[in-house]
């Protein structure tokens, strides 16, 4: 199989609102960025693929007018995933492992600023049985922090540690949105204070993908990819066991991330509940620094939060931080789908 | 630089959606207060019912009646509900698992304030007073102690079944169009047509997007375009639109692409003020604006000499 690396990262400054900007205008000094980064052009990308969603938009096909940014004429390789550019990465890191391409741009970004992101992303839900309740994303996410307290997993002290420590580290993040002391807030859906919930806003990301020895060609230390798997669980929440992640147990076993230990974690946890579900699934603990960046509690650009997640994680491994890292995505309610990644430095792995 | 434009925009839609057998007995059962689980290939059973075994992927049809109490398996206080939410004052958002029942039912219980929720208390049905066959003929739970109930095999059958259930949904949203749209758009209220230039293929893209599609970079340099264009292709429209701003156009009509003298792309628009089957290929066309109109309504022949092939055909 050939090797393929996150060769390239960059993101927006992730804002609360960005109306002076259409998401082509948001997106396109990332897209230059990431290319700089390589000195690749945008002719020279074998495969491009993207993840957004028109319901942050209100608009169909939303997706096209980003194109825009890439530079799709004369006709280029690409495609889109109604979903967290995570799976978008997924499917570029599988079109060049069929040999299809040698390397990829992926992208990803939401303006949650134009609507109402917690009646949004009820529209996800099983429309027969819970979307006409209109249960918000932060009700659900209440409903699964509540049952990890009275399984006696954490306690609303706890939780407001997570998110002080994901500010805290994103003051050496200067992309985050939200940063440094933050307070733990009113309920907003209890037991989840506005301190558990991820802060509403604009960003967008990017990362360039290489095989073998392009890869090694554009970046001093690439961070290879050793393996990414990606699962989901049973539809109904009710047949769920809230407080267990199976589908991020799954994921990362077949990922390979439990064959050696990893030093860092970029955990796709929105709110500070799913951290702990996360961490038990993974089995980390205190060695691993979890989301030196903030992770999703700093900065949460809907459908863009995820692949900054891997990218950050790379970004680790270019700058020598890390020699092994692991990246989570998530989307849907309640942890639903799962992706995991186990990313590497050359050295790690001689 | 303009002001950024924004304006309210609203996404509504009342979708309609069949129901499967499973589905189809469980909505109709809410309408006739009963409550209908279905049962797995391992004897478990799910409320609410699905078609197909969560662990095997089996089909499944076997329905079971379930009491309408129940327990709470985890609960979360909304304080300020949100609009479509079942209640419109303060509740629980719970998952209840009704007795007879393996797995949990999301909803909502109406109680006081959030300490007189807990998990593991114990709940009963509130039905709304008129039921169509929806989840929504659960008005929501209230407390209620009283003895577990159990199930009971149940046909599934009923006179008059739900087959379909209508979900309206509604989502309003701010669009704000970026700089370069909103350029566009406030030159068109002076009733200029303003266009962008990509400063790496020198293209002058209408309207502009802010970005060159063929080189992926940004453009700024903003070109005044037109009025006058050149017809570069075109369609001769036969039915009649349905849709109210166009009742008042006769059939048929030509609808073209139009090069408009300084872009580099084409935009499209309505030819007017001649016979359709006298629209051609390079015929040039100026905007007709109506009064108040944010756009021209339509192009109609200046009387120039047709343009050359030659000046257009990149332009197709």
């Amino acid at each position: 199989m050939r090797d393929v690396a996150i060769v390239a990262f960059a993101q927006s400054d992730h804002l609360r609102r960005t109306d002076e900007l259409s998401e082509v205008e948001m997106l396109m000094p990332v897209l230059h960025r990431v290319l700089d980064t390589t000195g690749l052009r945008a002719g020279d990308i074998g495969f491009t693929c993207s993840g957004s969603t028109d319901y942050l938009a209100g608009r169909a096909f939303s997706f096209t007018m980003a194109l825009d940014g890439v530079g799709a004429y004369p006709p280029i390789s690409e495609s889109h995933v109604e979903m967290d550019g995570a799976w978008a990465l997924y499917e570029a890191w599988v079109k060049i492992l069929t040999g299809e391409a040698d390397t990829a741009l992926v992208y990803a970004y939401g303006k949650s600023s134009s609507g109402e992101v917690r009646d949004v992303l009820t529209r996800q839900l099983d429309p027969y049985y819970v979307g006409p309740l209109w249960p918000d994303s932060v009700a659900l996410a209440a409903l699964q922090a509540q049952a990890l307290i009275d399984a006696g997993e954490t306690d609303e002290t706890a939780l407001a540690a997570i998110a002080a420590r994901s500010r805290a580290a994103a003051v050496d993040n200067p992309h985050a949105q939200l940063k440094g002391p933050v307070p733990a807030g009113e309920y907003v859906v209890r037991p989840l204070r506005t301190g558990d919930c991820p802060p509403v806003g604009d960003g967008a990301a990017a990362v360039i993908l290489a095989a073998g020895d392009t890869a090694r060609a554009l970046c001093p230390r690439p961070a290879w990819i050793r393996g990414i798997d990606h699962r989901i669980e049973a539809h109904s929440l009710g047949v769920r066991e809230l407080t267990r992640s199976p589908s991020t147990r799954l994921a990362a076993e077949r990922a390979g991330a439990f064959e050696r230990p990893v030093d860092t974690a970029e955990l796709h946890a929105p709110f500070t509940s799913q951290e702990v579900v996360l961490r038990k699934a993974l089995g980390l603990d205190d060695s691993v620094t979890v989301n030196p960046s903030g992770g999703a509690l700093a900065a949460n650009p809907v459908m863009a939060a995820g692949l900054i997640r891997l990218g950050e994680a790379a970004a680790r491994i270019h700058r020598g931080e890390s020699d092994r890292a692991l990246a989570h995505a998530t989307s849907g309610p309640c942890l639903q789908q799962n992706l995991v990644a186990v990313l590497e430095g050359e050295s790690a792995h001689a | 630089m303009p002001d950024i434009l924004s304006a309210p925009l609203v996404v509504a839609f009342p979708f309609t959606r069949s129901l499967g057998p499973v589905q189809s007995a469980f909505l109709t059962g809410l309408r006739e207060r009963t409550v209908l689980g279905v049962r797995t290939g391992d004897g478990k059973v799910l409320v609410p019912p699905v078609e197909y075994d969560p662990v095997t992927a089996q089909e499944i049809r076997e329905l079971t009646e379930v009491a309408a109490t129940g327990t709470v398996t985890t609960w979360a206080w909304n304080p300020a509900p949100r609009p479509g939410q079942p209640l419109d004052t303060p509740f629980a958002w719970v998952l209840v698992r009704l007795d007879g029942a393996d797995t949990a039912l999301l909803h909502a219980v109406a109680a006081p304030g959030p300490e007189a929720v807990r998990t593991g208390m114990r709940v009963r049905i509130r039905w709304a007073s008129e039921r169509t066959g929806a989840i929504t003929d659960i008005a929501c739970f209230e407390p209620y102690d009283a003895e577990a109930g159990r199930p009971a095999p149940h046909s599934g059958e009923f006179t008059d079944p739900v087959h379909g259930i209508v979900t309206p949904a509604r989502l309003d949203y701010r669009y704000t169009p970026g700089r370069a749209q909103s350029a566009y758009l406030g030159a068109l209220s002076e009733r200029r047509t303003v266009g962008e230039r990509c400063p790496s293929c020198d293209k002058v893209y209408v309207p502009p997007r802010g970005a060159c599609p063929t080189c992926g970079v940004a453009t700024a340099e903003q070109v005044e375009v037109g009025p006058r264009g050149t017809v570069t292709t075109y369609c001769i429209v036969n039915i009649k639109a349905a849709h109210t701003a166009n009742l008042d156009i006769e059939v048929p009509y030509v609808y073209a692409h139009i090069a408009l003298d300084g872009a580099d792309l084409a935009l499209h628009a309505r030819i007017g003020q001649i016979p359709y089957d006298q629209v051609r290929m390079g015929l040039r066309v100026e905007p007709v604006w109506t009064e108040g109109g944010r756009h021209p309504d339509h192009y109609r022949p200046t009387g120039e000499p047709d343009a050359d092939y030659d000046a257009y055909k990149e332009l197709l």
